[in-house]
């Protein structure tokens, strides 16, 4: 399995899908905020890794996968559900990388740069979300 | 009043960036990597840098190591569930946000309080 770039995938998407993402992301990060200033950010924090567009993506592809099926006359339902599993087993690995970035941020924003920090925390969870996707891919 | 609308139209342009990335990426399992990003945590820790300085944003960092344990959970159940009963998405999707509560909270009260 190689990994590919099909950028013609975005055109496939309806503008109420991308308006959903941003209208359940920005709520998200609004309502994380002030949880953060009422709670503090010992609670705050939890809830910057809520599974935001979690029900709007999933959603997205199972509908996607079965259309495409039934236009090619096939029975669409299962191979939706299995398309949007894949996708939900591809978030949990994509959760380990998560973990490394708040490690990484937990452990060096206060002393470091933390700009430099944040750029690194993005780069932890992208090499761990990668690794453990390609051991996964091995077994 | 304006602090929140900034976090909001700020989350909602880096989470839709993100899934973008996701939806050119093929095979699903690896865009599926990006359903777990960093997208509202780097919306969130760069105004909360801004505002408050590294130390705060360091036990928000903290927190989120429980949140990310129950982000793991919430879709390794979803997968499950999703690949043998028949059941729509959006339903098994939502009906387990409990589920990421419990952990996130258990995780949070027992390993880092």
């Amino acid at each position: 399995m190689r990994v590919r770039i099909d950028a013609t995938a975005l055109g496939q998407i309806k503008w109420h899908d991308y308006a959903a993402r941003f209208l359940f992301g920005g709520l998200v990060t609004a309502v994380a905020g002030i949880i953060a200033n009422k709670f503090g950010p010992a609670i705050g924090g939890l809830f910057l890794a809520f599974p935001a567009i979690f029900p709007a993506s999933a959603t997205l592809i199972e509908k996607h996968e079965k259309e495409k099926k039934e236009k090619e006359g096939f029975e669409g339902a299962t191979r939706g559900k299995e398309a949007a599993s894949i996708d939900a087993s591809g978030a949990a690995m994509g959760s380990i990388g998560l973990l490394a970035f708040a490690l990484v941020v937990w452990r060096f924003v206060a002393n470091n740069n933390p700009w430099l920090v944040l750029a690194a925390a993005t780069l932890a969870w992208l090499t761990v979300s990668v690794l453990v996707w390609e051991i996964r891919k091995e077994t | 009043m304006t602090q929140i609308l900034v976090r909001f139209l700020v989350g909602g342009a880096v989470v839709s960036a993100f899934a973008a990335v996701g939806d050119m990426l093929k095979p699903k399992s690896f865009a599926g990597l990006f359903g777990a990003a960093p997208s509202v945590a780097l919306a969130t820790l760069g105004l909360t840098l801004f505002a408050e300085g590294g130390s705060y944003t360091a036990i928000e960092g903290r927190s989120m190591i429980a949140g990310a344990a129950a982000l793991f959970a919430y879709a390794s159940v979803v997968s499950w569930i999703m690949m043998r009963y028949k059941l729509n998405a959006l339903m098994i999707t939502t009906c387990s946000i409990p589920l990421w509560f419990a952990v996130a909270f258990s995780a949070w009260y027992l390993c880092i309080k």
